[in-house]
């Protein structure tokens, strides 16, 4: 066993920190308000070459793991937990499937612009009826002649609008239920793939949540991912390693709240003193750090277990769960931290508090988590 | 970084998780002699004693291992070895003169002698340097007064190291440390506490009437036994999580295969059980994770006063509630024979209490978070 990070990857944490504190900190309570999404700072990820950290360089990646991948997602989180989630869509829901199941074509058209940040992705699984109960998909996908012809709606899509590719999942064959789902690579612009809604959200507000429309759309039968019928174990197991990129996300959240209220305890004085000279405030920052860092090491064992190429099922659900749980709580007692500033936006805890509490709902709700892991627990 | 255990830890592991499966006994309300005699047998009692000392010669990391896997069996035995490794050998081993490490070690490293450690009063305990044992520098060497308690292995023990102070008005840079043996005319031993768990561990008050140690007796030198205490107080709490971790095991891996058993068999195991347990291994995990790091920051010899306080106050609060939690889901009707989640529940509760209870951790690590992150 060994806990420090490796040169490499402290050196992408002290980038990622910088280019954090510089680019993405100064606006990001703006983009919150506005709603807005930035593509630059995406673009400038891409510069940085953190848009394909864990892919070989031979398709554009940085050659790294996915350690110094969740690095990344930490430390964009910290600031701002909106660029945290661009990323971690990006390289976790969109990329990872392709590198993964993905021919060598399709490597090249798709993995290669996407890991340097060149074109953006998305993941759509999610429908109105399909949340948690995945399987149960009602988008179709009918082959005809040379392409597939896809109907139905997505919803919740992260990255929506602003993507230029989409891991989407749809029905091959009805009899089959979960064996008989499909994923296909469809690009933006494709004649009938459309947006629809775009959601107004509680939190990660600068990051697009969009619905897809697909009408009698026509994706070329290259497009098929992996083989037909192999679709929902994709989306699973795009999954399993998405969770490590949620904890991360979680984890940064958290850590950027223990930072603000930290230095509020320090400097904000009550009764003659600072309030962290008080117990009632001082054990709550005790307790946030010392989450923090569980968190933090349950995050970073899952994706070391990826980087290595052990199973990490159980590790990434039980970091996902944790982090999340634990970002919620912390950022909650931040806000407490602060009182009555807190909940103003003059501070920022309080948009960390609203960014936490979809870590505990997507890639997996919560409850979703306990079930993966109880399963593995006992077996059944 | 890497999280997998190193094929010669791994291996460790799994010898001392098969001996103490085999091989101990849960203690009961006597003292664990035999438990104690088999693990001296192995050479646990020495485990990190370099060899020439009589010990093992094993790192620290290891050693927090054997405290896990013992504690989950036994934690009476757990906090034993504990005390008498932690802070009953290891100040010998850093601050023993020569004559007084021949004296004594190669028996402790072998499990001849039992060490304990008497530095709690009653009106000093968080407040450790507030102790009023007073010593007196007489001809002889120093004459002791004073009283301790709740001392672990108190009566059963063959070497003390008590502190005490030549000047109250110094504060905590009057305080000594002595090494004193079982039966020394002046020291007497009460009769055991009656706790609410830990029964096979005898805790008990010492009293020093005019009790007279030899100069050769101080352990390191005069004004530093408060400095020294503190010196073990990081590796003593790594210990303390490992036993926590132990028996958050204890209740956690029972329960889980009581659960499992009954889907074998066809039952349902609710969803609520099924969440909790859940939430109660991802917390285990993490609670590992906490231990480990902090065992291999203090065995490399790196700052870990944070991390180390981090580790026991987590571990030690999830053995609590691992207990509490699973005794909910584990009717005691079901169980055959004693019923030992009672046992792992009482047990635990110290944990959240000795080697500085789990206020003093969060001081601890609110003062270095406040330091770190406060620009």
């Amino acid at each position: 066993m060994n806990f420090a990070l490796t040169e490499e990857q402290e050196m992408t944490r002290k980038m990622v920190r910088d280019f954090a504190e510089k680019e993405v900190k100064p606006g990001a309570a703006e983009r919150d308000e506005n709603e807005h999404f930035s593509r630059e700072l995406f673009d400038k990820m891409g510069q940085l070459g953190i848009t394909g950290i864990p892919w070989p360089e031979e398709y554009g990646g940085a050659g790294s793991d996915f350690l110094s991948y969740v690095i990344a997602v930490e430390e964009l989180s910290r600031v701002d937990a909106s660029a945290g989630t661009t990323l971690s869509a990006h390289i976790s829901l969109a990329s990872w499937p392709i590198f993964k199941y993905g021919t060598e074509e399709q490597k090249k058209k798709y993995l290669e612009p996407m890991a340097l940040g060149e074109k953006l992705g998305a993941f759509g699984l999610t429908e109105a009826t399909a949340g948690t109960d995945a399987a149960a998909q009602r988008t179709t996908a009918v082959l005809d002649g040379d392409s597939y012809i896809l109907n139905g709606n997505k919803i919740f899509i992260t990255n929506a609008g602003e993507a230029e590719i989409y891991i989407i999942f749809a029905v091959t064959d009805k009899e089959k239920k979960a064996r008989g789902i499909s994923a296909f690579i469809v690009e933006k612009g494709t004649p009938g793939f459309s947006f629809g809604k775009k959601e107004r959200k509680m939190g990660l507000r600068s990051s697009p949540t969009l619905e897809l429309i697909f009408e009698n759309c026509r994706v070329p039968k290259e497009n098929l991912l992996g083989q037909e019928g192999e679709g929902f174990k994709i989306a699973m197991s795009t999954l399993d390693g998405g969770r490590n990129g949620i904890a991360a996300q979680a984890v940064g959240i958290a850590q950027g709240a223990l930072e603000e209220a930290v230095a509020y305890a320090a400097s904000r004085e009550q009764f003659g003193q600072p309030i962290g000279n008080f117990q009632a405030i001082s054990f709550m920052l005790a307790d946030m750090a010392t989450k923090i860092e569980a968190a933090r090491l349950l995050t970073y064992q899952a994706a070391f277990l990826e980087s290595q190429g052990l199973p990490y099922g159980k590790a990434s659900a039980m970091a996902k769960l944790f982090a999340s749980e634990a970002a919620m709580e912390i950022t909650t007692n931040a806000v407490q931290i602060f009182g009555g500033y807190g909940y103003t936006k003059d501070y920022p805890v309080e948009r960390f508090m609203r960014d936490a509490k979809i870590t505990q709902i997507y890639e997996g709700t919560s409850e979703v988590q306990r079930l993966v892991i109880s399963r593995y627990l006992l077996k059944g | 970084m890497d999280f997998c255990l190193s094929p010669k830890h791994a291996a460790r592991q799994i010898e001392f998780r098969e001996f103490a499966d085999r091989e101990l006994q849960p203690a009961g309300h006597t003292f664990p002699r035999d438990n104690l005699r088999k693990m001296a047998g192995r050479g646990y009692m020495g485990l990190p004693v370099p060899r020439e000392w009589g010990g093992q010669g094993e790192d620290f990391f290891t050693y927090i291992l054997l405290i896990e896997e013992i504690s989950r069996i036994c934690a009476s035995t757990g906090v034993i070895l504990a005390v008498h490794t932690s802070v009953g050998t290891f100040p010998l081993l850093y601050y023993g003169t020569q004559a007084q490490k021949e004296r004594y070690l190669p028996g402790l490293a072998r499990g001849e002698l039992l060490g304990a450690f008497a530095l709690s009063e009653a009106g000093a305990g968080s407040d450790a340097a507030a102790l009023r044992t007073s010593a007196r520098r007489i001809e002889e060497g120093y004459c002791i007064n004073g009283g301790k308690v709740f001392i672990t292995s108190g009566g059963e023990a063959d070497l003390y190291t008590v502190f005490a102070t030549l000047d109250q008005s110094l504060g905590s840079r009057g305080i000594c440390a002595f090494l004193i043996e079982k039966g020394t005319p002046g020291l007497t031993v009460a009769p055991p506490e009656k706790k609410m768990g830990l029964h096979g561990s005898a805790t008990t008050e010492l009293q020093f009437t005019d009790l007279v140690v030899g100069a050769d007796q101080l352990l390191g030198e005069e004004g530093k036994g408060f400095a020294l205490a503190m010196s073990l107080l990081d590796g003593g709490r790594i210990g303390i999580a490992a036993q926590g971790l132990g028996l958050a095991r204890a209740s956690l891996e029972a329960t889980a295969a009581y659960l499992a058993s009954r889907l074998e068999k066809g039952d349902q195991v609710s969803q609520w059980a099924r969440f909790t347990l859940a939430d109660l291994f991802s917390r285990l995990e993490a609670a590992r994770l906490l231990t480990y790091r902090a065992a291999l920051l203090k065995e490399k010899g790196q700052p870990c006063s944070r991390e180390a306080a981090m580790a026991k106050c987590f571990a030690t609060d999830l053995a609590v509630e691992a207990a509490i939690r699973c005794i909910d889901l584990w009717p005691p009707d079901e169980y055959e024979g004693e019923y030992p989640l009672f046992r792992y529940f009482c047990d635990a509760k110290v944990t959240q209490i000795y080697e500085g209870t789990n206020q003093i951790q969060r001081l601890v690590i609110s003062r270095d978070v406040l330091k770190t992150f406060h620009k």
